[in-house]
C-alpha cells in the first residue's frame, strides 16, 4: 500500500481493496519504524488518526465518501490544528496547543482525510535546510548526510520516505519547491491568495502561501482542488472560482511555448543540475513543447529585495510572541520589559533572532526609504520582468536550486551562503506567481527538481505539464532505500 | 553599512530581544554581512518605480463592522502562561 500514489490509494479505498484504518495503521507502523532516523515528524497523532480513519470508513460505508476520504496526510507544523500542539518548529511554541484549526486543515478534514501528525520544519519557516528547527534537523531519506531542504523539510522527507502519501507545506521564498527538489517529490506553490492563510502561522504575510506536496502532479491536483478557494477570514484571499485541476491534466502539450530564463542557467548553476534539466527539456520537446530563450534581467536583485521584505514583515508578525498571551514565558521576570525580552530571547533561535533584527533595523527611523521602500520598488521591477516574459511564452522552466541537497552542517554557520541558495525561487514569491518542483532525475544519487513557473492563477497549466512529463518519465516513482 | 556591538544592542532593544552579551559580536558580523548583501539594491535607480506591497496590487478587502465571532475567552486563554479571573497576568507596571 505504501508505494501507491494518493490517486491510486483513492481508487483502492473506493474499490474496497483496503480500509482507511488498514492504510492508516500501515503508515503509522512505518513512521514508528523509520522516523527515529529521519526526524520528519514533530508530533505523531496516532490515536486521533485511527479515530479519523474509522470515521472515514464509516462515511464510505454510508455512501458519503469524497475522493480524498480516508487518505492519510501530514500537516506542516505551521498550520494550527485544534487540540494538537502547533510548534512552528520553535521552542517559543513548544507548549502551544492550537485552540482552532487553519482553514486548510478544516477543508481537508471535511474531505475526510486522516492527519497522521505534524511535520518538522525550520523554525518559523525561516531556513533552507531544516537545520533551524528546535526539534533537530531532518535527514534526507536519499542520503542521511544531506539536508532535506527547507523550510517544509519534514513534509518533503516524510513523503519521499513513504511515511505519508501527501503533506501540506508553505512557501515564502521556496519552502515547498526547494525541499521537494531535494527529496525527489512533487510540490506546488500556488498563486498568492489562492489558498487561505488563516490559521497558518505568519512569517512574511505578503509572500506566505500554503500548497500541496505529494509524489505526483496528479496527487497535487487533487489536493489543491480541496485546499484552494476564497476564505473571508483571510483578508488577502482572492475571490475567484477554483477550477477542477484534475480535469486539465490530460490536455496535450503541443502548441505550448515554455521560456528558459537565461539568468537561471548561467554561472552558479551546478553543471550536473544543468545536465538533468537539459534532458527534461528534450523530453518535453518530444511531447510537443517549443522552448524559447527569455530574460529576467533583475533576477540578481531578488535575494536583496526578499531579505529586506521578508525579515521586515517577520519582525512585525513575530512581535505577537510576547510571553503574555501564549507561548514561552521566562522565569521570574523583573518587570514587563524583562518579561518581553527574556521570553523572546529564550524562545527564539539564532536565525529567527537574526531576521527579526534585520527587519527591525530596516524599518527603524531613518532607514525606511533606503531599505523597505527600495525593496518594494525592486519587487515591482522583478514582477514586471515576469509579466513581460509571459507576453512571449506560456510558462517558464528552470532549476529550483543551484545544487542538489547539500550536506548537513555545510552552510548553517554562514547565513549569507544559505540565502544564496534561494536565487531561483524568491522572485516567484515576490511576484506572487505559482511555481512547482517536479522530479527530473538524479545527480550523484541525490534528486534534482525542475521548476515550472506560470502566470498568476495558471496552476492548472503547471499541473498539466508536470503530469504529461510524469507519464513519460519515472523519476517521481523512485524510492530511497531506508 | 557595518554594525558594531552598540548597534546590535540598540536593535535588540527595539525588537525586545535579550541577546547574550557573549554573542553580540557574532550577531554584529552576521547582520553586517546580510546588510552588505542587501545593499546591492542601491545600485539600481528606482526613482520612477512605484513600490509594490501586494503581488497582485490588490487592496485590502473590508467587511461590515458587525460582530461575527462568539466570545471564546476561556478557550483562547487556556494556552496563556498566567491568567486570573479572565485577565492576563504580567509583572506590576504601575507602582
Amino acid at each position: 500500500m505504501i508505494d501507491l500514489t494518493l490517486t491510486q490509494l483513492a481508487d483502492g479505498l473506493a474499490q474496497g481493496d483496503f480500509t482507511s484504518r488498514e492504510l492508516t495503521d500501515a503508515y503509522l507502523a512505518r513512521i514508528a519504524e523509520h522516523d527515529a532516523q529521519i526526524n520528519s515528524f514533530i508530533t505523531v497523532t496516532e490515536d486521533s488518526a485511527r479515530q479519523a480513519a474509522e470515521a472515514a470508513d464509516a462515511r464510505r460505508a454510508a455512501g458519503q465518501a469524497s475522493l480524498l476520504t480516508g487518505i492519510p496526510l501530514a500537516h506542516k507544523d505551521i498550520f494550527c490544528t485544534q487540540g494538537v500542539r502547533t510548534s512552528c518548529g520553535s521552542k517559543m511554541l513548544d507548549n502551544f496547543v492550537a485552540p482552532y484549526s487553519a482553514t486548510v486543515v478544516e477543508k481537508l478534514d471535511q474531505e475526510g482525510m486522516v492527519s497522521l501528525g505534524k511535520t518538522n520544519m525550520d523554525e518559523f519557516a525561516m531556513g533552507s535546510s531544516n537545520e533551524s528547527s528546535f526539534y533537530g534537523p531532518v535527514r534526507n531519506p536519499w542520503d542521511a548526510q544531506a539536508v532535506p531542504g527547507g523550510s517544509s523539510g519534514g513534509s518533503a522527507a516524510a513523503i519521499a520516505a513513504r511515511l505519508t502519501p501527501a503533506a501540506t507545506g508553505t512557501d515564502t521564498g521556496g519552502s515547498i519547491r526547494q525541499p521537494a527538489s531535494f527529496c525527489g517529490i512533487t510540490g506546488l506553490k500556488p498563486t498568492y491568495g489562492r489558498v487561505s492563510r488563516w490559521g497558518m502561522i505568519a512569517y512574511a504575510s505578503s509572500l506566505d502561501q500554503g500548497g500541496p506536496m505529494a509524489r505526483t502532479a496528479e496527487d497535487c491536483a487533487l489536493l489543491l482542488s480541496a485546499m484552494a478557494g476564497f476564505d473571508p477570514k483571510d483578508s488577502t484571499s482572492i475571490q475567484r472560482g477554483v477550477p477542477d485541476y484534475r480535469s486539465a491534466l490530460d490536455s496535450p502539450l503541443s502548441g505550448l511555448t515554455i521560456g528558459l530564463p537565461k539568468e537561471y542557467f548561467g554561472d552558479g548553476l551546478d553543471a550536473s543540475v544543468a545536465d538533468v534539466l537539459q534532458a527534461a527539456i528534450r523530453e518535453l520537446e518530444a511531447l510537443g513543447v517549443t522552448f524559447k530563450d527569455v530574460s529576467l534581467p533583475n533576477t540578481r536583485l531578488a535575494i536583496p529585495s526578499y531579505y529586506v521584505i521578508a525579515p521586515a514583515e517577520a519582525s512585525s508578525n513575530l512581535s505577537r510572541f510576547d510571553g503574555v498571551r501564549f507561548g514561552h514565558r521566562c522565569e521570574n521576570p523583573q518587570d514587563l520589559e524583562d518579561l518581553y525580552k527574556r521570553s523572546r530571547g529564550e524562545g527564539f533561535g539564532a536565525e529567527v533572532k537574526r531576521r527579526i533584527m534585520i527587519g527591525t533595523y530596516a524599518l527603524s527611523e531613518g532607514f525606511y526609504d533606503a531599505y523597505y521602500r527600495k525593496a518594494q520598488q525592486i519587487r515591482r521591477l522583478l514582477t514586471q520582468d515576469f509579466l513581460a516574459a509571459f507576453n512571449e511564452v506560456d510558462l517558464l522552466l528552470g532549476p529550483v536550486a543551484p545544487t542538489t541537497a547539500f550536506n548537513l552542517g555545510s552552510k548553517n554557520n554562514d547565513p549569507v551562503q544559505m540565502y544564496l541558495e534561494d536565487i531561483y525561487t524568491l522572485g516567484i514569491n515576490l511576484a506572487g506567481l505559482p511555481g512547482m518542483s517536479v522530479p527530473a532525475g538524479f545527480a550523484a544519487g541525490r534528486p534534482v527538481g525542475m521548476q515550472l513557473i506560470g502566470p498568476h492563477f495558471e496552476e492548472a497549466r503547471l499541473l498539466n505539464v508536470a503530469h504529461q512529463y510524469q507519464r513519460v518519465t519515472d523519476h517521481h516513482q523512485q524510492a530511497p532505500a531506508l | 553599512m557595518a554594525l558594531n556591538q552598540d548597534d546590535v544592542a540598540k536593535v535588540a532593544h527595539l525588537a525586545r530581544l535579550a541577546i547574550d552579551s557573549s554573542n553580540t559580536q557574532a550577531y554584529a558580523d552576521d547582520l553586517t554581512s546580510i546588510l552588505a548583501l542587501v545593499d546591492q539594491m542601491q545600485t539600481v535607480d528606482t526613482q520612477q518605480v512605484d513600490p509594490m506591497s501586494h503581488p497582485l496590487d490588490a487592496t485590502q478587502r473590508l467587511r461590515p463592522d458587525e460582530v461575527t465571532e462568539a466570545d471564546q475567552r476561556n478557550l483562547l486563554q487556556q494556552g496563556a502562561p498566567a491568567v486570573e479571573q479572565g485577565l492576563f497576568l504580567v509583572p506590576k507596571v504601575i507602582e
